[in-house]
């Protein structure tokens, strides 16, 4: 099962290498890592999308993460209501001729052209992991000469819905 | 004791540099005893303690292995950090196999390696190698120092981080510039680590679901793991046990944590372990794991381990909670604290009298044992005439093969901190220089290193320091002639293909001795030994003993690689 996990950590050296280090040692399947820092100096926010097999997996992964000393914070959050977002940058083989019917193509999924040269055309795209794939797929049969994700960055929505209520996030099954 | 620190006379400047700063802090530290080797970039921090004149014992070792597995036996016997020392590069390297063996035997280490100056950092310089790369996933955390005015706080939150919650080993990386360099300011030391607050004090609802099991149970065992020993909670133990009547067994790294002798203990569990602990785990209806991490060697097949059980785990590393084994009252604590909140709350269960009476059979009827030809040197014999006429108070370490499994069975322990072994990793050649760090930490106790002839010849070159100290550390030299574990394996699941575990030439380590102008004997018979075993322990000196045991004898009872605790060879028919 896929799971969103994010983590708050000390910007201290090497804090990234103990941590992706943590978590090939452990044979933690990550899908994507994404960091940046926040608005407090110092902290960076750290958000990991991973594959574990059960809970058992899965609990290992955030009392691992927790463990470090620079780590201030792990929270999975699959289960909460989110926003999440991930930035494509696709660049495929385009005439001239043919950049309209991709503008067409693009236009539903709010992706944006921001290079254009003479046989080529790059898209911008931001949204969740799935409206990606999808437009990826769409642009395939265009030719893909290069292809850039950023990975998963995540947080939780200011509010939260009763527990009741709570659907299960659906993104990632 | 305080050392005054002279300024930096021999780099020519009146003022105090970052290797003094370090000085200082040990000493703020209460540091007295330091295992190192020098080098190009600790020169700064060797000129310095030099300049601390008598504020700390260095001990020379002769190999930079040799110095961290010394600072394990000392951290080990005394329970306070091991301080290490070492130069860049190999001096560095040196030590990764030591500061692996205190990452998975939870013991706290501070190390302090040398680093090329800043400037040159990542050019492949002199003896540069990235030891902070090297030993991230082998420390409990790392340090490398940028700017000297963080020096005095790094060195505080390394002791602080090494010596509480688990234990375990920090790495201080010291550019040399930052050791060299003037270093006048007056630099803070405060820390805070917001993401290093381990919990100590038991979940009071966790503690009742505990005391409620416990109640109920009609079969119930305790497993205690070096967190007994390292929480100091082993009067807490023998209280809990008594009061309720449980039975207790240890791990490896547990011995001693109760004692061996008590009337409630199983002795040790595991693929050497007793078959009276090995099936009261296999059948118990509650255990309570008091700081033992589960390891495969302790559990076996984990199929077959405490099947019908419910399973509480106390330790105070949540992530060892649920890792290896299903566990249904998690504890997250220290040992000590946990104890004393179940002594508080827990009430009398139904009598458990069958249980006890089955176990105290098993116990009785299998117990451990061996063929003792008497014409023939047996190890396990050794080793019990060992534990008699040191009365069981020796400090014992020991290498790794079947000596410290034999140490283990037949050195019976009734106290804690006197147990030095490697588990979690199994370094041969720890023995030895790990009872030079506990003889050191104990000077007044009697100390035997009990080592394979094999693993001795890894760091034996630390002869020098028992020449020089004149540590009345005892070497008694199990010599089977092969690397006799490997040897063990290759007789029972490779068809007796002795594959290079044979040692048919060695050197005479009587001589060997002697070179170092140390005591050195070679004992053949089992009437040699009981002639000379009392001289070897009432002379005050180091000794060497190259004890000649039967090649063929085999560690047993054993629970065979992939089976279970209910699956023991091995044991007295
Ligand atoms: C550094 C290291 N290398 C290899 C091993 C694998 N090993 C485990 S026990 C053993 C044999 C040890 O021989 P010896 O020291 O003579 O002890 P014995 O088993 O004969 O008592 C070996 C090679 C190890 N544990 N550590
Ligand atoms: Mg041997």
């Amino acid at each position: 099962m896929k799971r969103i996990i994010t983590a708050t950590v000390q910007n201290r050296s090497g804090v990234l290498n103990r941590i992706t280090g943590l978590l090939q040692k452990r044979q933690f399947n990550i899908e994507s890592i994404s960091v940046g820092r926040t608005d407090v100096e110092g902290i960076s926010k750290m958000t990991f999308v991973v594959d574990v097999v059960d809970s058992q997996k899965l609990e290992q992964v955030t009392k691992q993460l927790n463990k470090q000393i620079d780590v201030l914070k792990v929270s999975d959050i699959t289960d909460k209501a989110i926003v999440s977002r991930e930035l494509a940058l696709i660049k495929i083989v385009s005439s001239a001729q043919l950049r309209s019917e991709i503008q067409g193509i693009i236009e539903p999924f709010r992706a944006t052209i921001i290079d254009v040269s003479k046989d080529s055309l790059s898209v911008q795209v931001t949204g969740k992991p799935e409206k990606i794939e999808a437009l990826i797929d769409l642009l395939r049969p265009y030719g893909i000469k290069e292809l850039a994700r950023t990975g998963m960055t995540a947080f939780l929505r200011g509010q939260q819905p009763q527990v009741t209520e709570l659907t299960p996030y659906s993104l990632l099954k | 004791m305080r050392a005054e620190v002279k300024p930096g006379i021999h780099t020519g400047t009146k003022s105090k540099t970052g290797a003094d700063l370090l000085v200082e802090s040990l000493i703020k530290e209460e540091v007295k005893t330091i295992f190192g080797y020098p080098g190009g970039a600790v020169l700064p921090i060797y000129d310095a303690l030099y300049r601390a004149g008598d504020a700390f014992d260095h001990i020379l070792t002769r190999h930079e292995q040799g110095a961290i597995h010394a600072a394990e036996g000392y951290a080990r016997v005394s329970g306070k950090p091991g301080v290490v020392i070492a130069t860049s590069g190999p001096g560095a390297t040196n030590l990764v196999t030591g500061i692996a063996d205190a990452m998975m035997d939870s013991l706290p280490l501070v190390v302090f390696t040398g680093q090329v100056a800043r400037g040159v950092i990542g050019t492949d310089a002199f003896q540069e190698a990235d030891i902070m790369g090297i030993t991230t996933p082998i420390t409990k955390h790392n340090y490398q120092v940028q700017s000297v005015s963080d020096l005095p706080r790094i060195v505080r939150e390394a002791f602080h981080i090494a010596s509480t919650g688990r234990p375990g080993p920090v790495v201080v990386d010291i550019p040399k510039d930052i050791s060299a360099n003037p270093a006048d300011g007056n630099y803070d030391d405060s820390f805070h680590l917001p993401g290093y607050q381990p919990t100590i004090k038991p979940n009071p609802l966790q503690i009742k679901k505990l005391a409620d099991s416990l109640a109920k149970a009609k079969k119930p065992v305790i497993l205690a793991g070096a967190g007994i020993i390292i929480g100091k909670a082993s009067e807490e133990l023998i209280a809990l046990a008594e009061k309720f009547s449980l039975p207790v067994t240890t791990t490896l790294l547990g011995l001693g944590g109760f004692p061996g002798n008590h009337s409630l203990a199983l002795g040790m569990a595991g693929m050497h372990g007793t078959y009276a602990a090995n099936t009261a785990l296999y059948e118990c209806d509650l255990l309570i794991n008091i700081g033992a991490r589960f390891d495969d060697r302790l559990t076996g097949n984990l199929k077959h381990f405490a099947p019908n059980a419910t399973v509480a785990h106390i330790d105070i590393d949540p992530a060892e909670i649920g890792k290896n084994v299903t566990t249904h009252i998690p504890v997250v604590s220290d040992s000590k604290a946990a104890i004393k909140a179940l002594l508080t709350h827990a009430k009398e269960g139904p009598d458990h009298d069958d249980w006890l009476i089955g176990i105290n059979g098993n116990r009785d009827n299998y117990p451990l044992w061996y063929n003792n030809p008497k014409e023939e040197m047996i190890p396990q014999w050794l080793l019990e005439s060992i534990h008699k006429v040191t009365d069981g108070n020796a400090i014992v370490t020991t290498d790794v093969g079947q000596h410290q499994m034999w140490a283990a069975q037949y050195y019976t322990f009734n106290k804690p901190n006197r147990w030095v072994t490697s588990g979690g990793l199994g370094t041969m050649g720890f023995g030895f220089p790990a009872a030079i760090g506990a003889q050191l930490a104990a000077p007044k106790d009697t100390v035997v290193a009990v080592v394979g002839d094999g693993g001795f010849q890894m760091t034996m070159q630390e002869l020098s320091v028992l020449q020089e100290r004149g540590l009345p550390v005892k070497v008694i030299i199990v010599n089977n002639g092969a690397l006799g574990m490997v040897r063990q394996w290759q007789e029972t699941f490779y068809e007796k293909r002795y594959s290079h575990s044979l040692l048919d030439v060695q050197p005479d380590f009587v001589k060997l001795a002697e070179a170092y102008q140390i005591k050195g004997m070679r004992i053949d018979t089992q009437e040699e030994l009981i002639h000379s075993l009392p001289d070897l322990f009432a002379y005050e000196g180091p000794v060497v003993v190259d004890c000649r045991v039967l090649q063929q004898e085999n560690v047993y009872p054993m629970i065979a690689p992939g089976k279970g605790l209910n699956e023991m060879i091995g044991v007295k028919p």
